[in-house]
């Protein structure tokens, strides 16, 4: 790490915080779409049991994750103006889906929380949440492989000048750079990774033994599918991403695989052993090696072959400020989160019955 | 419909969209924290009654908020790249600071509505100030991107059309901030706090619970009344910073096609943009010079002045600024009514005509808050920053956008449905949850 960041200045920073933004978001925003596919996903005697215990730990706390999204896009828009005019124009179609995604989900949780309507209501927004929870981390995993494919970046390229007859056609520009298998792996990656942690978490956030079984048993399945699906895009990073595979099989890459390898057969040992606490640090361990490896692989681009850190990166002005900014609103921010998270860290104790009713209302 | 028009009409549909969340975001959390307050000191039960619901309402539409506002952080990039590019690291500033203001509002929103019985009483309304607080300073930031927009300032056009010698910080001080930024803050205040007067309004009319909603008419008008007062002289600061930093817009809000000393005030009319000339409007003569710049001769600009190219459509900027004038001004006598006969008799929930009154202005504080963004947006076209950079050159190259511009339509036509339908009946509920 220290090698990498040799000589870093100002636009090195930017570009840590937005991977430290987007670290934080997998690990909390991650794990509140995960949970959503674990609603999904409910069976079993305890299925009404599941979806309560879900929705009771995602209630307090899913707009404050979900705000480290809208962190990493602020900045990256002020660093790195043309990465995310770039971004814009050619992932506009997977975006645009993982943003309604967004919509419905937190607007359908909602709606289920505090409706009114019965029973059929409620079930009916419980199905609108639990497939908008596996849409938006697919659309995200797949802009993430498209870029680390470098085929964002080749299809800018091409872009046509405006007003010119457009070479490339549509779907050359806009759809295949993210229509291909290794993006798609890589958003069935972002997939399994939120549903290991949400399962990981609500097995730590319960003390029904019943109850925590069901969860270990997922997380236990979901990091299986992980490891299926990342060897899959390794496999086909091949093809598609030559670069990708190349520096994941070389250099300090070769480190973090091993890091991630031990990180894994902890957080699976731990389960396995129910000590779930020691599960959580260990998953979070995991997911948030995995997204460095991508980081590792990937630097000094930011947006492959077109733009490095440096290249893209906004004036010097721009960057002290937004520096100053993020430091003065983490003084203020850390804290404030701390508060929150301890506030509601066990969301068995709360006044709210079993189906997580009436919750903002109080008892 | 080109794919220029889709676009904006995509971003006119989010922005007024989430701009009725965002004012309730703005305002709401104040009436709960009052309610509250208000239930500690007199230990009255229809007010704990009315602070838990208007918590809950509130959880419902801070979320439709919250979520809108992500899609607009994105459409940034998805239809403005070019815009971005050009002026992300001069207004990524104020986001920035934004963002951290969203994060504070949604920690504390959490910590109050799941924390009734969690945290003791004055963390409980800590937590709500600091959400009033910091829905109120997430509005101060963006309308300084939206004021830096009208009066871009902070850099220096280099040869190859981007921007050098950035200052970020002047940029967030451009010279329409502060006046925007008021007139923002009372919009939210009066729209909201009437709104939600007007709905009591009508519950008491009907005789339902009166407790409660005598509590929360009370409140609701100690926030929107006053504000709504204020509302019209701050948009006389408005006009007057319009006047003299984008002078096309003026003549397009006031249709005046002619430059003339001594311009006429026009109520009502039609501007005819093929024959350049307002009609059937009623003037009052020297009207326009004084309001705008105090002076009853002073000259003031006129369309016919500017290329065809550059002129915004003026019938609609017109219009919209007509409307918001209008319901501005029955928002403001009806708020002014209110005040009187709080003073005078200290009762408002008795009279009949009043609360009919509150009931009909409900809907215009949102109404003028729309019409007034469509003065600000669409008078400002064929910019998208005045001056600098064309609308049509801020577009994605990306074609077909008329068809996430449909997508998104019936996204939020069907959101806006439900919570129309969520909080009616959360009104009419009797009992609490
Ligand atoms: C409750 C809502 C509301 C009400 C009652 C009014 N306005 Fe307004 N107006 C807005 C809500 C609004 C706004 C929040 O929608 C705008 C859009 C941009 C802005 O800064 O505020 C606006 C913009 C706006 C502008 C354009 C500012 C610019 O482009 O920089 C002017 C000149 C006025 N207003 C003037 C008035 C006048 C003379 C009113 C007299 C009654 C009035 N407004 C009532
Ligand atoms: C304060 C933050 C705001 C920002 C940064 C902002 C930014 C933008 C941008 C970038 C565009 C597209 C380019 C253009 O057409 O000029 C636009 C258009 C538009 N916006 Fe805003 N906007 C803001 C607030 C609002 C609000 C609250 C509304 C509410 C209705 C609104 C209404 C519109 C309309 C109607 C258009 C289309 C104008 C046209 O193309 O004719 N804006 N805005
Ligand atoms: C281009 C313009 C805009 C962008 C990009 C934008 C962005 C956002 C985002 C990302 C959020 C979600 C924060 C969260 O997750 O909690 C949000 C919420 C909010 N926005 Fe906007 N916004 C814009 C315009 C406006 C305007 C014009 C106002 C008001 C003056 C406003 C006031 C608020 C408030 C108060 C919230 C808190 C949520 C709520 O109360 O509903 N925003 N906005």
């Amino acid at each position: 790490m220290s090698a990498l960041l040799a000589g870093a200045g100002l636009q090195e920073l930017a570009a840590l915080v937005l991977v430290v933004g987007l670290n934080a978001y997998v690990l909390t925003g991650g794990a509140d779409f995960g949970g959503g596919v674990w609603d999904l996903l409910a069976w079993g005697p305890r299925r009404a049991a599941q979806r309560a215990l879900i929705a009771r730990s995602i209630g307090p706390i899913w707009e404050a994750n979900h705000v480290w999204l809208v962190l990493v896009v602020v900045v990256l828009f002020t660093a790195f103006p043309a990465v995310f005019a770039t971004l814009g124009i050619v992932l506009h179609v997977p975006l645009s889906l993982m943003l309604l995604g967004i919509v419905l989900r937190g607007s359908s949780f909602v709606f289920r929380s505090y409706g009114t309507s019965g029973g059929a209501g409620r079930a009916r927004w419980g199905r609108v949440f639990a497939i908008s929870s596996v849409i938006t981390p697919l659309m995200l995993g797949i802009c993430v492989g498209a870029i680390a494919s470098g085929a964002v970046g080749a299809a800018a390229q091409r872009l046509p000048a405006r007003g010119s007859v457009p070479a490339p056609s549509f779907r050359e520009l806009f759809v295949d750079p993210w229509l291909a298998p290794f993006p798609v792996a890589v958003g069935a990656m972002a997939l399994a990774m939120f549903a290991f942690l949400a399962a990981v978490y609500l097995a730590a956030a319960t003390r029904d033994e019943k109850l925590r079984g069901d969860f270990r048993r997922r997380a236990i399945g979901a990091n299986v599918a992980l490891f299926v699906v990342s060897f899959a895009a390794l496999w086909l990073a091949g093809s598609e991403a030559p670069e990708v595979r190349h520096a994941l099989m070389h250099g300090p890459a070769v480190a973090l695989q091993g890091a991630i390898a031990i990180a894994a057969v902890s957080s699976l040992g731990a389960l396995a052993a129910r000590r779930h606490p020691l599960a959580r640090a260990a998953a979070a361990a995991q997911v948030t090696l995995i997204l460095w490896g991508w980081v590792v692989v990937q630097y000094p681009m930011l947006l492959p072959p077109l733009h490095t850190v440096r290249s893209a990166a906004a004036p010097e002005v721009t960057l002290r400020l937004l520096a100053l900014a993020l430091g003065g609103g983490a003084v203020v921010l850390l804290p404030s989160l701390a508060y929150l998270y301890r506030t509601f860290a066990r969301v068995e104790e709360r006044g709210v019955d079993a189906a997580g009713r009436g919750a903002p209302g109080g008892p | 419909m080109n794919d220029l028009l889709a676009a904006r009409t995509q971003m006119a549909l989010s922005l007024g969209f989430h701009i009725v969340f965002a004012e309730i975001g703005i305002a709401m959390p104040l009436l709960m924290v009052l309610a509250e307050w208000r239930w500690r000191r007199t230990g009255d039960p229809a007010l704990r009654e009315l602070a838990h619901r208007w918590a809950k309402g509130t959880a419902i539409l801070f979320a439709v908020g919250a979520v809108s506002g992500t899609v607009l952080s994105f459409e940034l990039g998805l239809l403005w790249p070019g815009f971005m590019r050009l002026a992300g690291p001069l207004i990524g500033m104020p986001f920035s600071l934004e963002g951290f203001a969203f994060f504070l509002e949604a920690i504390f929103l959490g910590v109050y509505l799941y924390g009734w019985e969690r945290v003791s009483p004055r963390m409980h309304l800590g937590a709500g100030l600091i959400v009033a607080a910091s829905g109120a300073t997430s509005a101060v930031f963006v309308v300084m991107v939206n004021a830096w927009m009208n009066t871009p300032v902070g850099y220096r056009l280099a040869a190859n059309g981007a921007l050098a010698d950035i200052d970020p910080l002047l940029a967030m001080r451009s010279p329409a901030a502060f006046q925007q930024i008021l007139h923002m803050l009372l919009a939210s205040y009066a729209a909201t706090g009437l709104a939600v007067a007007g709905v009591h309004a009508l519950m008491l009319l009907r005789g339902r619970g009166s407790a409660l909603h005598r509590h929360a008419l009370t409140i609701a008008l100690v926030i929107g009344a006053p504000a709504a007062v204020l509302q019209p002289l701050s948009g006389d600061i408005s006009a007057r910073v319009v006047a003299t930093t984008q002078p096309v817009k003026l003549a397009a809000l006031e249709g005046q096609w002619e430059t003339v000393r001594g311009a006429p005030l026009r109520v009502g009319g039609w501007p005819d943009a093929a024959r350049e000339e307002t009609r059937w409007a009623l003037e009052i003569p020297h009207g326009l010079s004084l309001l705008a710049y105090h002076d009853p001769d002073a000259r003031v600009q006129g369309l016919r002045d500017v290329a065809r190219a550059d002129r915004p459509p003026v019938a609609v900027v017109h219009l919209a600024f007509q409307v918001m004038v209008a319901l501005g001004s029955a928002m403001a006598l009806v708020a002014l009514a209110a005040g009187w006969a709080a003073l005078r008799r200290g009762q408002v929930h008795e009279r009949r005509w009043l609360l009919l009154a509150l009931a009909v202005v409900a809907p215009f504080g949102y109404l003028a808050t729309e019409a007034g963004w469509i003065v600000t947006e669409v008078g400002r076209q064929p910019w998208v920053v005045q001056g600098l950079m064309r609308t049509e050159d801020a577009v994605t190259p990306m074609p077909g956008l008329i068809v996430p511009m449909l997508l998104f339509t019936l996204l939020y036509l069907f959101l806006g449905a439900i919570v129309v339908a969520l909080m009616t009946s959360l009104v009419r509920e009797t009992r609490p949850a």
